[in-house]
Parts: structure tokens; sequence; C-alpha cells
């Protein structure tokens, strides 16, 4: 921090970077309360650690990998230009540098690696209220330290990075992670769901699909309006608040500083506020309509409105974001009842519909409403195009999300280690936690009867 | 002498790096969570699996009690 202005500059950053971290944690709770309340009373407390403890895993392992992976990995390994790792721009970032640490030299990096690792969360906890009440804990996390720390942050470095060869290339624009974050996880989620199957009784013997209500829906809302909460955290965090020309060293003129987002080039946060919100209120809007007023739908169709219009939200006019949630909202919905009847797909959140196919739709309009719109600051890059938006959403999706997740389940399935078997099912995980809390309660009780009167 | 580098804060702090404990074991600190980290999901697999092996036993509990955890939704 060489004068005033720099010092300034940087502390402000670094706090605004913290701050989007305290918000964005407010996703996780939401994810814990809404998939706790989604989840039947007998598996309700493993359903919770489940989720719970993707928190330490994908941290430790994003600070030991997974940062590195995203500095490292831009233009590689063997896509652009050679061998394509960066190893001089990972090394500042792998576990033993000393900017990872406690260093008066650098206040940044630990910050955005922060907002990142949140990301990672969000990315693992989306696949976790799919497979609910049948995988086992063990292989669940294995599968989030996987897309937590490995495959999603690959993406980032290829697709949300100023550096990425899908920017480079493909001109791909996803702003606020309709596919690095939403496609990537459904993807993941609907990899493992089908190696993983349905739970009991979801499937009648013609095919049927049963609904299984929440066993508590007032929790369902309110993990989802947290994870709306959250959600402002993580928009804010997509973006590098203040930067000037120069620090970009883009083709930008003149010296008026600037917002930009992950890419560099320019946005505003308040031009992110009005299309979060036009987004979520089309998403709403129209969930309400397409499922009839179904509480959980419509919340989820919020959501699905934002994670749709997330890819152009830094461009969008408003009634665009809102009009893009809107189709979001409804092709997620209808492609969740499809597919659960035609594939015997149970998902048990609709994560699959509301991150994967929304994220993956919402990649796919992106090409078309921004053609030819500017994918970064710098020169030579391909400018945002239908068939780049298309290719990435099905690198993000497919080769990214899902295949990992269907390669790992099937090991995972062949060593006996995926599911829980039917008969723990049947009781739920948490039979032996009730079966304890029962006597407790029974020998408490007795004890304290016994000292009526004396 | 000092764990951090620093006995003092007499310095001029655009010339202050890193001021964590035992600068140079990075590296040995590294293996070292790493090793826990995998040894980690090792026991708990292990835990899983022999509770689960006992959860699965079908003497444990009659068809009664299997319906009355169903019942508990």
């Amino acid at each position: 921090m060489g004068n005033n202005l720099d010092a300034i500059t940087t502390i402000f950053t670094e706090f605004y970077y913290w701050v989007t971290v305290v918000f964005m944690f407010l996703i996780h709770v939401g994810f814990c309360v809404y998939e706790v309340g989604a989840s039947r009373r007998r598996n309700h407390m493993h359903t919770l650690m489940k989720n719970t403890m993707l928190i330490p895993l994908v941290t430790v392992t994003f600070f030991f990998f997974g940062w590195w992976i995203y500095w490292a990995f831009p233009n590689g390994p063997f896509i652009y230009k050679g061998l394509g790792l960066d190893f001089a721009a990972g090394a500042g970032n792998a576990p033993w540098s000393e900017t990872m640490a406690t260093n008066l030299s650098d206040r940044i990096t630990g910050v955005f690696w922060a907002a990142f690792l949140l990301f990672s969360w969000t990315a693992a906890s989306i696949v976790s209220g799919a497979v609910m009440e049948r995988i086992r804990s063990g292989a669940f996390w294995i599968h989030a330290v996987l897309i937590g720390s490995v495959f999603w942050i690959i993406d980032a470095s290829w697709g949300w990075h100023y550096d990425g060869w899908m920017v480079k290339l493909l001109g791909y624009h996803d702003a606020y992670a309709s596919g690095v974050i939403h496609a990537i996880a459904g993807g993941y989620a609907l990899g493992v769901l089908v190696v993983l199957g349905p739970r009991i009784g979801k499937f009648a013997m013609d095919g049927t699909p049963r609904d299984i209500p929440p066993h508590n829906p007032w929790f369902v809302t309110i993990g989802l309006f947290l994870i709306y909460t959250g959600f402002w955290g993580f928009y804010a965090a997509c973006n590098v608040p203040l930067i000037s020309p120069e620090g970009i060293g883009g083709q930008i003129t003149g010296e008026t500083w600037t917002a930009t987002n992950i890419y560099l080039a320019p946005t505003s946060l308040g031009a992110i506020t009005l299309n979060f919100l036009m987004s979520l209120s089309g998403g709403l809007m129209m969930a309400y309509i397409v499922s009839k007023g179904d509480a959980f739908w419509t919340y989820s169709g919020g959501l699905a409105g934002i994670i749709t219009a997330s890819a152009g939200n830094d461009l969008y006019h408003p009634i665009q974001a809102m009009l893009i949630g809107g189709v979001g909202a409804y092709c997620a919905y209808k492609l969740h009842f499809w597919v659960e009847k035609r594939f015997k797909i149970d998902d048990a959140v609709g994560a699959v519909a509301v991150h994967g196919y929304a994220g993956f739709i919402g990649l796919v309009i992106a090409g078309f409403v921004l053609w030819g719109a500017p994918s970064s600051p710098y020169e030579g890059y391909v400018a945002v195009n239908p068939l780049g938006q298309f290719l990435g959403a099905i690198i993000m999706f497919f080769v990214l999300g899902f295949l990992p997740a269907f390669i790992v389940s099937k090991i995972l399935h062949g060593a006996g280690l995926l599911r829980i078997p039917p008969l723990v099912e049947l009781e739920g995980l948490d039979y032996e936690e009730q079966h304890e809390y029962e006597l407790a309660l029974k020998e408490v009780m007795e004890a304290e009867s016994a000292s009526v009167g004396k | 002498m000092s764990t951090i580098g620093y006995s003092s804060w007499a310095v001029d702090l655009a010339e202050v790096g890193a001021i964590y404990p035992f600068q140079g074991s990075e590296v040995v600190m590294t293996i070292v969570a790493v090793v826990l980290w995998l040894a980690w999901h090792v026991v708990e697999i292990r835990g899983e699996n022999a509770q689960l092996e006992r959860l699965s036993d079908k003497s444990r509990v009659t068809d009664d009690d299997r319906r009355r955890s169903i019942e508990r939704y």
C-alpha cells in the first residue's frame, strides 16, 4: 500500500469481500434448515450433519488444492497453448505460500479465497439435498470434496476467470454463475442420483411417482428465504468492487474507476441489485401460477428465476431479467416432473431442476440476449454468442458435473459405500439416536416421578 | 527471539510480510494436515460401516419396531 488512496482501496476491498462471506454463510444456514425440513423425522439429524460436515471438509481441501487449481488451470491442462498450467499464478495460492496466511503485505488473498470457498460450500450443498435420506454420509462427503474443491473450481478457472480459455475461445459469459455453480451442481446431483436410485416407496409398482412430503414445510420455506438472503452476498462477491482502468490493463480508456464482474468487465452493484430482484420476482410469479400456488415450488421458482438470469445479470435490463427469470422457473418446474416420471429420478428437493436445468437454460438464453457483447475488456477475446454459451452449458452440466459424479458414484457403489441398507432406510438413519433419546427421557422422567412427594 | 520473526513492532509496516509462527515449515504443516484429512475419511467410513452393519442386523428389532419408526415419519 504505497499511499493513502491505495490503502483505502485495499482495505475497502478486503472489508467488501469479508462482508460477502458473512452474508453467504446464510446460504448454508438456509440449505441446512431447508434440508432438515424436507427430510422425514427419522432422518433429520443425519441430514443436518451430512450438510454441516461438508463445511470443514470442503474448507480444508479448498485450502489444500482448490484455490491452487483456480489460479493454475485457466488454460489447462492441455487445452490452450501446450500444458496450459500457470504455475507462477498457482504458486502464490498454494497451501504453503506465505500469502495464504497471516501476512501484512497481502490483505486480499484471504478474503478472496473465502468468497470462493463459500461458493464451494454452495455447490456441494446443492447436491446434498437431492440425495438425502438414502446416501451414506461418507459417500456424500467424498462427493462434496470433489464438487466443492475440484470440479466446480476447474470450471471457474476455465469459464469464470479473466484469463479462462472458455472466455477467450468461446466468448463464455456467466457473470453470476448460472453455469459455474448451478448447472454444474445440478448436473453433478443428477449423476449421483442415476446411480443412487430412488428412496423406498417413491415410485408405485406401475412407476407413478409418489410425493414424499417434508416433515416441516415451514422450515423449508424459512430455509429458502435464508438462501435468498445469502444470495445477495453471493452476487456482491462475484464483483470486483473498485478498480482503475490501469489496474485492469485492458482496452478501457480514461481514468474512471469502476466495479467489474469476475472477467474485469465493467458493471455496478446498482445494476445487479435491480436485476436480482426482478429475476427473483419473475421466478416467483411464474412458479406461483405454474405450480398453482404450491409454496415449495413457488419459493424454488424464485430461486430458479435468479439462477436463470444470473449469467447475464450484469448487463440485462431489469425487465429482461424478470422475463428470463419467469422462463427459467417454468422450465425448471415442468422439467422436474417430466424427468421424475420418465426416468424415475428421485430428486428429493428439485435441486437438479432449480439449479441444473435453470442454470443450463440461463446460459443458453444469455448467448442470444447478449450476442456480440464483449466477453472481456481484453483484446482478442471472442464476443458472447449462442454457440459458445451452449457449449459452455454442456461443459458445465455434463462434462464437469454429470460425468464425474456418475463415474465416482459407480466406483462407490461397486465398493458398497454409496447407499445405506434398506432396513436402515426404513427405520431411519436416526434410529440409534432416537432410541437413546427415548431411553434417556424415560430414565429422567422415572427419576423425577420418584422424587415427587419426598 | 520470537516465533513470528518479530520481537517488537518498531518497524515500517511497508516492509512487513508474513507474521505467523514457524515460517519455513509450511510444506511440513501441509503434509501433516493432508494426512489428517485423509485419515478423517478412513476413520469416518470405518465407523459408518460398523454402525450400518449393526443396524442391518434383522434380529435386532421386531417388525413392530420398524413399523413404529416408519409411523414416526
